[in-house]
């Protein structure tokens, strides 16, 4: 007990589950505004590795990190742009196109870096993004090691959860967003555009999720490895619904999924000696779960989710 | 604001559309049209929606577009609208200077434009938005902020006082009631001052009063100059409520007259294309009772508005009208009796049993056949084909299969049989029966249901969407199973219907279930809308 | 502009070249990250092809590659037809393949008539049993499948992980985390001298055949189709959704099961984390390449296993990467998908100008 009560007042401990909660914040929010929308992105998980690869090439090839963040959104965008003509006007199975795309992004990505870094000994490294360090705040006790240890993709994982907040709660564009994703015939009429407004909600939350993965390549580590994704874009699909839609709780959601794996990791290296070591590995999946089952009995889906609108069509 | 209101003169007195007395209606207005449909066309796939129609509307005016289900009326809507596509023709709107614009054609946005608005038969608002959301929908600038509204708040109460339509403007339009999505619905498209005010099928959710309401508040917009198209295929309104009438059938323009002048034969002719062949409803010869539901209730929360407290003796040979305004109780009265829902309380005694609920399997079993009110959603399974259809509720009998194998030749000669029987017109028995249409997907699930001759037959809205034709072939159905010995439970919101098939008629409000003795369209009225007759 | 509409009736000629369209159009694709890798894209493509029908042993490679993709794109098809999102067929394979380890590895011992069938049906057994848990969190308490059966892929790989490390290790590997060898009363039987082709392949094609004859011609294929095409209209006929929804469930996980017994018990020996390169989601794509149909599916699982076998043999010879297969295999999922766009859809042009 006098164990667990200082790893819950040791400042690592709440900046590490803020680290490893941001990829989370990135992914959530963009799953966020793709379902708001009416569009399932099951692409979530390959977007992480094209995200992950696309913003460190380019910060590896340029030596620029932002231009690697720039990229990583773009090509993020790019492939939810694929994902959006394929189930938006196409309207094809929003299941199978998101794991055509996670499928497609995902081998992509493995055959560019095995053909631009054939077989080498150690994988190329970047200089990642560092702490910001803010002179007297980062001097704060307690408070200031846990938010000043955290890099600027950190900072703006938050800033994202508040312009997603504005967006999605204070624009009439965001109005419409929500209103396309529970009744596509109520924009049809008001003389939106579904298609614009789905086809743009996706490609954006698209980009988001490659900001998770970029957070991967530039700030967690320093290199790209073939696996590291490792299902984190489908714990963000489980959290979205936890997190009803919301990007308040999205964050939160996001936040307490930090905390317990932060806490996870703490408690492999106290009782490592009694519990095999896997089992604090399988902790943020089997957590992913029990949200999900949580969450579903009351959530509140769009609508209007995983269905095909058809202009003109009876 | 460009569209002038005045102050709406009090809901008209008493009931019954009729009322609406002839001297408030303008005479042909002989002034400039505002709107020309010219030969407007539709087609999906083979079928011709919508064939080479004409249609001119004069400002300040009420042109009824009038036709049975599947004549065209909401395609070519939809045209005008933009949410179709035209195939061919052309849509001129004249501004108030004079000036002749074209709309371009599927563009809701040129619509919007050129000041027409819609108010689609099914609502067209987001359940998870609030009244004003929706009604600012499409009006603002994408990044416009929502906070800074206060202009046009003011301007829709200032519409809401005017107008008579009154809506809570910040509640969720989930938790609104029928009539207030209408209104809503109604607001939405007087915000963007419209000149032309399309009103497609907007009492089939209102009670005769509320629907009375509506007018009223119509008419007085009309008197200040907006023009209006209301569609409908109730005569009764239509006479009462228009200034000229147009009567489409198949997709064709088949008549155009003056309501003052309109004659009700003829119009009827118009519309079904032959005499008027309604079946004779002969009086039914009550013997035993074969359901009787005893004290059930159903929470609100559970079904639209639940049940409460619902007694009901059905006996063999009658018909049984349950008449209301939809939502009022009757689909959780439906699915108790199909099976689909478990009372709170209550029994229900069938086939001399008395149990606490049913499922669609003990239903089935106890002799109820089922005929759904949404047909494509729990009648059929649109990808199986006909002979499959047919038998889906019955898999386990010795024709059907051997051993778990499906006997295929025996479905298909019985699938052949009830085709011909029902007259099931479609590319073939092996066809997937998506490729029905709705009149012959109806046929199809009456085969199922009354060839097992059930002694118990829900018929929820059974010709809801039906040409007349098929409407008047399934109620002959009916009437010829109930002449057999069954007993049959008919749901129904078109209240004509119930008076002409039902030996004995309840009306339906608020979950609570009245029998009547009255045969009288007012009374009944007064009962669907929850005052005691 | 265009207008989508859909086909009065879907193309049937289409609709059956669809698949195979798909298959050549994925290939033709490859060629682009082909000439991205700097390769002779002809010889490429001629050294894939000798890769796979070069000799018997590489076409017998392609077969044993195939074995496990039939199994798991069955799995998928029938799942889907009953539209339970069943992404979880790579966990499955590996309960299965842990089930058929600890039956098959000394626990019990007994004549190959019997220890085959055993080990089988412990495999398939786990495997259902692995998608049971989704579906029926799914019928309880709405949990999406998509999403659960994903995530226990993670959470099976890292439990045969640890397994591996404990209760399951072979004591005689030196600290390598593997399992104790199948016993020979257990193990699949060679088709032919000195291919590693294996009965498992039998075993799929007559599952294959199995499961289409139950999906066309018997009561309970009717029921399946009935309830993943209209499950509301298969209730209001009687029909016993959720119990069809879960027996479903159970087989589908339990044909992803026996692709996991298949490859210990007849390729690999003993269980290792690195027993599948991701059969379970190619699974997917095979079953949709099939259109769902299970005969279909043994042709796709033949082009996928060639597609993997080519590439391999290509990259070896050239020195392109080989998530070429991987990315070609995805190609032709995205290709098929929009082949069955244009199967049930036309696009029409409209005219745009408003003259009358």
């Amino acid at each position: 007990m006098i164990d667990l009560l200082q790893i819950f007042l040791s400042d690592s401990f709440w900046a590490a589950s803020l680290r490893i909660a941001t990829p989370l914040i990135f992914g959530v929010l963009g799953a966020l505004m793709c379902e708001r929308s009416g569009v399932l992105n099951l692409g979530i998980e390959g977007i992480f590795v094209v995200g992950a690869m696309m913003g460190w090439l380019v910060a590896y090839l340029t030596g620029s990190l932002w231009l690697g963040v720039i990229a990583a959104a773009l090509s993020g965008g790019l492939f939810g742009l694929f994902h959006a003509i394929l189930t938006v006007p196409l309207g094809l199975s929003q299941h199978v196109s998101g794991l055509g795309i996670t499928m497609f992004a995902t081998a992509l990505m493995s055959f560019a870096y095995r053909t631009i870094f054939p077989q080498v000994a150690t994988p190329p490294r970047i200089e990642p993004f560092r702490a910001l360090d803010i002179p007297v705040l980062s001097d704060l006790p307690f408070l200031g090691p846990v938010l000043f240890q955290q890099t600027a993709l950190t900072w703006l994982a938050l800033a994202m959860v508040a312009l997603v907040w504005w967006l999605m709660d204070r624009t009439a564009l965001g109005v419409a967003i929500k209103a396309v994703g529970d009744n596509p015939d109520a924009v049809n009429a008001q003389g939106l555009s579904v298609m614009r407004l789905r086809m743009g909600a996706v490609v954006a939350g698209s980009a988001l999720m490659a900001l998770g993965g970029a957070f991967l390549t530039m700030s967690a580590f320093d290199a790209f490895f073939f696996g590291m994704v490792n299902g984190r874009g489908w714990i963000c699909i489980a959290l979205v619904i936890f997190a009803s839609w919301q990007p308040g709780k999205a964050l939160l959601g996001a936040l307490l999924f930090g905390m317990f794996d932060a806490l996870q990791v703490r408690l492999q290296t106290m009782a490592g000696a009694v519990v095999p070591g896997q089992v604090f590995l399988m902790v943020p999946y089997v957590l992913s779960i029990i949200a999900l089952i949580i969450a579903a009995r009351k959530a509140d889906y769009p609508r209007a989710l995983l269905k095909p609108w058809f202009k003109g069509q009876r | 604001m460009a569209l002038p209101v005045a102050p709406v003169p009090h809901a008209l007195p008493g009931s019954g559309a009729a009322l609406i007395a002839s001297d408030t209606r303008h005479e042909m207005t002989t002034s400039k049209p505002v709107l020309s449909l010219r030969g407007m066309t539709k087609r999906f796939g083979s079928v011709v929606a919508a064939d080479h129609i004409d249609l001119e509307l004069a400002r300040g005016e009420v042109l009824a577009l009038l036709g049975e289900n599947g004549a065209g009326k909401t395609t070519l809507m939809n045209m005008l609208f933009g949410q179709y596509t035209a195939d061919a023709g052309s849509v001129h709107v004249w501004h108030e200077d004079g000036a002749e614009i074209i709309l371009p054609p599927g563009q809701p946005q040129a619509a919007i434009e050129a000041r027409i608005g819609m108010v689609h038969q099914h609502f067209t608002l987001a359940e998870n938005l609030s009244v004003i959301d929706n009604i600012l929908l499409g009006t603002e600038r994408l990044l416009h902020l929502n906070r800074n509204r206060r202009a046009a708040r003011a301007k829709l109460e200032a519409l809401m006082i005017h107008s008579g339509l009154e809506a809570p403007l910040d509640r969720k339009v989930r938790d609104l009631s029928v009539g207030e999505r209408q209104r809503v619905e109604i607001l939405k498209a007087l915000y963007r001052d419209v000149r032309i005010l399309v009103l497609d099928e907007p009492t089939a959710v209102l009670t005769p009063q509320e629907a009375d309401t509506l007018f009223a508040s119509v008419r007085s917009m009309v008197e200040n100059g907006l023009s209006v198209i209301f569609i409908s295929h109730k005569l009764r309104e239509v006479l009462a409520f228009s200034d000229r009438i147009a009567v489409l059938r198949h997709g064709k323009k088949t008549g155009e007259m003056r309501t003052a002048e309109a004659d009700t034969a003829s119009i009827i002719r118009m519309m079904i294309g032959e005499e008027h062949d309604m079946p004779e409803r002969t009086p039914g010869m009550p013997g035993d009772t074969v359901v009787r539901l005893d004290s059930v209730s159903v929470h609100p929360e559970r079904e639209t508005r639940g049940l409460r407290d619902v007694t009901l003796d059905l006996r063999r040979g009658e018909i049984v009208g349950i008449a209301g305004v939809s939502g009022n109780g009757q689909s959780a009265l439906a699915q108790i009796l199909s099976g689909l829902l478990a009372p709170d309380s209550g029994r229900i005694e069938v086939g001399g049993e008395s149990l606490a609920a049913l499922n669609p399997r003990t239903a089935l079993a106890h002799g109820i056949g089922r005929i759904p009110e949404d047909r494509h959603h729990d009648g059929i399974i649109a990808a199986l084909s006909v002979a499959e259809n047919l038998v889906i509720e019955r898999l386990d009998d010795a024709d059907v299969q051997r051993g778990g194998f499906l006997r295929r030749a025996s479905m298909a000669a019985n699938a052949e049989a009830l085709s011909e029987a029902y007259d099931v017109r479609g590319p073939g028995i092996h066809a997937r029966s998506a490729l029905l249409s709705g009149g012959n997907i109806q046929k199809l699930i009456l085969a199922r249901v009354l060839e097992t001759h059930p002694s118990v037959i829900l018929a929820n809205q059974p010709t809801r969407g039906l040409d007349f034709r098929a409407a008047a072939e399934v109620s002959r159905r009916l009437i010829a199973a109930r002449d057999r010995g069954a007993g049959i439970i008919l749901i129904s919101e078109d209240l004509d219907e119930v008076l002409s098939l039902a030996d004995r008629v309840l009306v339906m409000h608020a979950g609570e279930l009245v029998e009547t003795d009255s045969r009288e369209r007012a009374s009944i009225g007064q009962l669907m809308a929850g005052h005691a007759a | 502009m265009i207008e989508i509409v859909p086909r009065e009736q879907p193309s049937r000629r289409l609709t059956a070249g669809v698949p195979l369209l798909a298959a050549i159009g994925s290939l033709l694709l490859a060629a682009i990250p082909l000439a991205f890798a700097g390769a002779p894209i002809i010889e490429a493509y001629g050294q894939m092809f000798t890769g796979v029908f070069g000799s018997l042993f590489s076409f017998t490679e392609m077969l044993t590659r195939a074995t496990p993709l039939i199994f798991t794109g069955l799995a998928a098809a029938v799942a889907f037809r009953a539209k339970l999102w069943n992404i979880g067929g790579e966990g499955q394979l590996y309960l299965g393949a842990m089930a058929a380890v600890w039956v098959g590895s000394g626990m019990i011992e007994g004549p190959p008539i019997l220890m085959v069938p055993l080990v089988l049906l412990a495999g398939a057994i786990a495997g259902g049993l692995g998608m049971l848990g989704p579906a029926v969190l799914k019928t309880r308490f709405g949990a999406d499948e998509v999403v659960t059966s994903l995530l226990l892929n993670f959470i099976i790989l890292i439990f045969v992980q640890m397994m591996l490390e404990g209760p399951l290790k072979d004591p005689m590997s030196l600290g390598w985390p593997q399992s104790e060898p199948i016993i020979d009363e257990a193990v699949l039987p060679q088709l032919i001298a000195k291919m590693r082709v294996h009965a498992g392949f039998l075993l799929a094609i007559g599952t294959a055949v199995v499961a289409h004859v139950i999906m066309a011609m018997t009561v309970w294929g009717l029921r399946i189709r009935a309830v993943g095409e209209n499950a509301a209209a298969a209730r209001h006929a009687g029909m016993p959704v959720k119990r069809i929804f879960l027996a479903v469930a159970f087989a589908s996980g339990a044909l992803a099961g026996i692709a996991g017994v298949s490859e210990v018990a007849g390729l690999k020996g003993y269980l290792t984390t690195d027993l599948s390169p991701g059969f379970g989601y190619t699974g997917i794509v095979v079953a949709m390449l099939a259109g769902l149909s299970p005969l279909g599916v043994v042709a796709a699982a033949l082009f996928i296993a060639s597609v993997f076998v080519g590439t391999d043999s290509m990259s070896r010879t050239m020195g392109v990467s080989s998530f070429l297969a991987d990315l070609t295999v995805s190609m032709s999922l995205i290709c098929v998908l929009l082949g069955g766009f244009f199967a049930r859809f036309q696009i029409r042009r409209v005219r745009t100008e408003g003259a009358a």
